[in-house]
């Protein structure tokens, strides 16, 4: 095993990532240099100067023998290193955000013909991939990073591995959102990254999965922690997904397009078992391993229910997978398969509350936080959330629901509900926690700019899934409204006119949620700037001697 | 389990001995509404799997004791919608436009189904109320290039504007500066010219310069007098309706590159029945001859 001590002479870790990272850097350059497509030509280019990025940074901490992070204890230099990519991303990716709510609030005002890269087309999957792989992704690996060390006490394995992870995984970000504005896309929704990002994601997400099971075979507890389940079942799940979703053979490996192995319904299917899980895994059971931790944690109080939280963990994990087909109803998808799909979204319902109820029922004892507290407040409000994301995803899979709600803004908002209530909120407490915790402070630097954090971007979201409850409803309802004679009452472009007020609610949420990331960003910035450098947590060195 | 178990003082409930970096955990047991639902959810599932198609087995799927298709019930209501108004389509394919326009019942089922035909095909370009948009006809008033009898909207409808038609209606306005016919100043007196037909003040000495060329060049498809002529879809130039604006920018931009749309043809995607009723439903907005 690699030991992190620094009287070691010879790193494996130190040998295959370089030599990893120069294997990178030259394909690279051969795409520049030898592909036809101009596209491919830049993002050649791009992985290139990542890879010589990350080389650069390689050889600048590890010239000098290895750096003092990695001198016993914890590895806490890459979760401080995620934190900070949380946060760029997290700001990036909701003001790409607003950029398109206000295009279809204003498409006249927002739409410049001759930038291409600034269409709707381009710049949707740019926020839907930058909210969730860049910035939720940052945060899952930042999280489980720190949870799995301190709730296994062991360091992460593989050396500078961990780091590997961080740097390939933010490349991955980089590449993808390049090629989406430059109009690159395999037109999969939440999977639209071309062959070549695909394949490098899969060597990352495989070393993350070694790094993170190697703290957990190496732990010195007897039992592994509810949160490192949830994590394990995401990095898992997440892996089976993306490589089974991006089958394909590309046109040749000097392009940047390819053809995906399935076709028609059955491609659907598979591109929508993906689509719902990437929901179930990356930003349910993930969030739910950081839930798991940063509530009792700073509740400080015990997990109520370890049985629930066996049950509903095996549960969620076994039905969440059959729920896909619940994206195809009324399709040409077999009714077979709806029926499976609908049913298990139905009996979904209880297992996702059974995280909820062990969230909020930790509180008992200690609810007096939620006054005095914003960062508890906000962790329980994504619960709070994330209970009423999960009932209304099952009701919004009926069959008879979903005949209206499908198509519609209600699914924008039910995914908004989840996304800006269950994983922002849950992602901003445990970032809240982590920025004293990891740099050593007593406290943030300021209780009173969380307190508006909350309530701007609590505003926000309301605004937000009203607005879009309401014109999604009223979007069903206008399609299907017919007159005596069986015509239809509303041609299309009527409806579109009359989403028209709602979107300008939205993007005022919208731009309300982006304005609290930013005072939270201030914060954290002030608080790891702040001069006092005192922390609870017992000091690294401490641990060192268990660790090695 | 463990001998490290201990009473949890605020709720009096056991924990499970385990402590991970101070998260200890209770041992309460599941709440029996949890799992009262769940057993539920299950419960009401296997229902729906009896009496719905619901599993796939090696040669075909389990039907259920209803044997429910979606396809069949799509096929069903249309057939019941195709029936409900069979009578009705029926007297359109009959009657002629004006028996339409003269008969009540027939023309308000008429102009419903030319509302929504409407609607979904034709707002795009013409705008939602048929008020058109720049180089996108309007509708409501009373210029028409091919016509605004029944008859003629029929006709435009049904072959479309330099559409892929073999009978398209055809007109084409020359790129006259452009294409170098007219010399850039021959362009700028014609703009005077246009200006000076539609009533509003203009450069004399231009207009009169014009004159000749107006004669030599537009004289044929507009008419002497500009008034257009609708057998070759020559707009009228007198009026203050413009297609491509009416601003001496506008015209003469038009006049250098002899902009035309593109008007596709029906014939085909839309039964006769439907063109007949948004035929009538267009000579309703307002500028029907």
């Amino acid at each position: 095993m690699q030991s992190a001590t620094s009287e070691s002479p010879l790193r494996l870790d130190l040998a295959l990532i370089p030599t990893l990272l120069a294997l990178g850097f030259f394909a690279g350059i051969v795409e520049a240099a030898r592909s036809l497509d101009p596209r491919m030509v830049v993002q050649g280019w791009t992985f290139a100067g990542c890879m010589l990025a990350i080389g650069a940074w390689y050889l600048a901490t590890y010239a000098d023998g290895p750096p003092k992070d990695e001198r016993g204890g914890y590895a806490n230099d890459v979760v401080k290193a995620g934190v900070i990519a949380s946060m760029f991303w997290g700001i990036a990716g909701m003001l790409v955000g607003l950029i398109i709510a206000l295009q279809l609030a204003f498409p006249n005002l927002f739409y410049f013909p001759d930038l291409p890269w600034t269409n709707f087309g381009r710049m949707r999957p740019l926020h839907t991939s930058a909210v969730i792989f860049a910035f939720g992704g940052n945060v899952l690996i930042a999280t489980s990073f720190y949870v799995v060390q301190r709730t296994c006490k062991a360091r992460l394995f593989g050396g500078s591995l961990p780091w590997f992870v961080f740097w390939g995984y933010n490349t991955f970000i980089v590449l993808a959102g390049t090629g989406y504005l430059l109009g690159i896309t395999q037109s999969r929704e939440y999977a639209e990254p071309e062959w070549y990002a695909d394949l490098w994601l899969t060597l990352v997400w495989v070393c993350y999965l070694v790094t993170f099971l190697g703290a957990i075979w190496k732990r010195k507890e007897p039992h592994i922690y509810v949160a490192n389940w949830f994590f394990l079942a995401f990095i898992v799940t997440i892996a089976l997904l993306h490589v089974v979703n991006n089958l394909a053979v590309p046109v040749s490996l000097l392009s940047s397009k390819s053809y995906s192995l399935f076709s028609g319904v059955q491609d659907a299917l598979i591109q929508w078992w993906y689509g719902h899980n990437a929901v179930g895994f990356f930003l349910t059971a993930g969030f739910l391993g950081i839930m798991y931790y940063f509530i009792p944690k700073r509740a400080e109080r015990p997990i109520y229910s370890y049985r629930l939280s066996i049950v509903h963990f095996w549960t969620l994990i076994f039905i969440y997978i059959w729920a896909g087909p619940h994206h195809l109803l009324y399709t040409a998808l077999p009714e077979w398969a709806q029926t499976l799909g609908m049913t298990f979204s139905i009996i979904l319902w209880m297992p996702s509350w059974g995280g909820m109820i062990n969230g909020l029922m930790t509180l008992s004892g200690a609810w007096d936080k939620l006054r005095t507290d914003p960062v508890m407040r906000m962790l329980v409000v994504s619960v709070a959330f994330y209970g009423m994301a999960t009932f209304e995803g099952p009701v919004m899979s009926i069959k008879t629901v979903n005949a209206l709600s499908h198509y519609t803004n209600w699914t924008v908002g039910h995914v908004h509900s989840g996304a800006l209530g269950w994983v922002g909120y849950v992602s901003f407490g445990a970032l809240y926690c982590l920025v004293p915790w990891l740099w050593k402070k007593k406290g943030l630097y300021s209780n009173a700019l969380v307190e508006w954090h909350f309530w701007i971007s609590t505003l926000g979201i309301v605004l937000y899934i009203t607005a879009l409850w309401v014109a999604g409803i009223m979007q069903g309802l206008m399609w299907r409204a017919y007159n005596d004679y069986g015509f239809l009452e509303y041609s299309f472009v009527e409806s579109v006119q009359a989403m028209h007020p709602y979107y300008i609610i939205r993007a005022l949420g919208g731009a309300l949620y982006l304005l609290g990331a930013l005072v939270m960003a201030y914060n954290l910035w002030r608080t790891v700037r702040a001069p006092l450098a005192l922390s609870s947590e017992i000091p690294a060195s401490a641990l060192a001697a268990e660790v090695v | 389990m463990s001998e490290r178990r201990e009473i949890d003082g605020v709720s009096g409930t056991e924990t499970t001995g385990h402590e991970w970096d101070g998260i200890k955990e209770l041992d309460t047991p599941m709440p029996r509404w949890w799992l009262g639902i769940f057993y539920a959810t299950i419960v009401w599932a296997a229902g729906y799997w009896v009496v719905m198609p619901a599993w796939p087995t090696l040669s075909g799927y389990t039907h259920g004791l209803l044997d429910h298709s979606q396809r069949d019930e799509v096929m069903a209501n249309v057939r019941a919608l195709q029936t409900a108004r069979a009578a009705k389509e029926r007297a359109l394919t009959k009657a002629s436009l004006a028996q339409i326009q003269s008969d009540p019942d027939l023309l308000q089922f008429a102009m419903a189904e030319g509302r929504t035909a409407f609607g979904d095909n034709c707002v795009p370009c013409h705008g939602s109320g048929g008020q058109g948009a720049h180089g996108y006809p309007n509708l409501n008033d009373d210029a028409w290039l091919w016509g605004g009898k029944l008859e003629d909207i029929q006709h435009t409808i049904t072959v479309g504007v330099r559409s892929t038609s073999p009978d398209t209606r055809q007109s084409e306005m020359p790129a006259f500066g452009r294409d170098g016919i007219l010399k850039p100043e021959q362009v700028d007196d014609l703009t005077e010219f246009v200006v000076h037909l539609s009533q509003r003040p203009a450069d004399g000495a231009a207009v009169r310069r014009a004159t000749k060329l107006f004669a030599d060049n537009c004289a044929q498809c507009h008419g002497a007098l500009g008034a257009g002529d609708r057998k070759v879809g020559a707009p009228n130039l007198t009026d203050n309706d413009w297609l491509y604006g009416s601003s001496r920018e506008d015209i003469h931009d038009q006049i250098w590159n002899g902009h035309g749309g593109v008007m596709p043809t029906w014939q085909g995607r839309l039964t006769p029945e439907t063109i007949k009723s948004l035929a009538v439903y267009v000579h309703s907005l307002g500028g029907g001859e």
